[in-house]
């Protein structure tokens, strides 16, 4: 049984794209077929988080229209043989596919894998609705602002109209010195206005721009917070119960000593 | 942090959330300002039958009132009509 995911958001640069490198290189590490698919046409991207732009002969459009065989354009992964990209075209634009196009495209690839992972443009345009057409759950990607979740607000809407009711909340870009002093909103109140359910929440890290730059997701990363974050959430995609991270910027002596002064 | 912090009135975290909040009941209510002027002029009909109000000043919006059943916040209609001057009828 396959399961078809869409990572979205509304907002742009919130993370979706790392989020769905980073999960998808993670449910491969748990030894399950995936494919990932970039919807985001004139816009790709999750091909070069990847470290896979190289590879590219033929796209999600070419498919589509019949140009090639799905197999042709799925790319293999430098690293994991069971995880595949089927990337976007560069030089379409957004209504080269309709969603009538994607259900069926999906429904040929769940036969061959267990996880199909749908990247999500931002917006709420065509190419959201091209993203969301054949999915079975929604993993919502928003930060700890005003913008981006008042944008994920309107997202949840959305999918539910379109009849997608398992959606999962990723709190992304946390900065836990800042949710501390009381200048960023914490997971908690996210959680609280937006009222669904959490199924990960991702520290701000250095080590993903890193990761990013060098074209190889860090999920399963030794040392990285957020590594670890994306692991975590790929073991309660699968519906196990892993406890949520401890999250707390571990203080130095000195800082401590100064605010037991400052009391 | 320093000392000006303890007088400071809210943390920008809390102020953000309060907008949110507020947003998000006006966005879900899907009330664009044409349904508002709409409201506000039924309301301004109705109200001047029984007495005099000034139309002017009166201020409607969709704002957060605490429930009084769950614990919690609930979206409510709030109107600000002031009376110019009450009709003998009433």
């Amino acid at each position: 049984m396959s399961e078809v995911i869409v990572i979205t958001s509304g907002k742009g640069g919130v993370g979706k794209t790392t989020t769905t490198a980073n999960v998808g290189t993670g449910l491969a590490q748990l030894d399950k077929k995936v494919v990932l698919i970039d919807t985001d046409i004139g816009l790709r991207n999750l091909d070069v988080v990847m470290g896979l732009e190289n590879r590219i002969v033929y796209n999600l459009v070419d498919v589509v229209e019949g140009n090639c065989r799905i197999k042709q354009a799925l790319i293999k992964d430098k690293k994991y043989p069971n995880l595949f990209l089927l990337p976007s075209a560069q030089t379409r634009d957004k209504s080269s596919v309709n969603p009538e196009q994607m259900r069926k495209l999906i429904e040929d690839l769940r036969l061959d894998f267990d996880y199909i992972l749908l990247d999500c443009p931002a917006g709420i345009e065509q190419g959201f609705q091209n993203a969301i057409a054949g999915a079975d759950r929604a993993l919502i990607v928003t930060t700890p602002e005003v913008s981006a979740i008042r944008d994920a607000d309107r997202i949840i809407g959305l999918l539910e109209a379109n009849e997608i009711h398992k959606i999962d909340l990723i709190v992304n870009r946390l900065r836990m010195d800042m949710v501390k002093r009381g200048d960023m909103m914490s997971v908690k109140d996210v959680c609280e206005i937006l009222s669904i359910d959490l199924i990960g929440a991702v520290p701000d890290d250095e080590q993903i721009v890193i990761s990013t730059n060098q074209g190889e997701p860090l999920v399963g990363t030794d040392g990285s917070l957020a590594g670890k974050a994306y692991v975590n959430i790929c073991h309660r995609l699968l519906g196990e119960e892993v406890p949520y991270l401890d999250l707390e910027v571990k203080e130095s002596f000195f800082s401590k000593l100064a605010s037991v002064f400052k009391k | 942090m320093g000392l000006m912090d303890i007088f400071k009135k809210k943390s920008s975290g809390s102020v953000a959330k309060d907008r949110l909040k507020l947003l998000l009941v006006s966005d879900r209510a899907d009330c664009s300002p044409d349904v508002m002027e709409a409201i506000k002029n039924d309301i301004i009909q109705v109200i001047s039958k029984y007495m005099e109000i000034d139309a002017e000043g009166l201020d409607i919006q969709i704002t957060q009132t605490e429930s009084e059943t769950t614990n919690g916040t609930v979206p409510a209609l709030y109107a600000n009509i002031p009376i110019k001057d009450l009709k003998h009828t009433c």
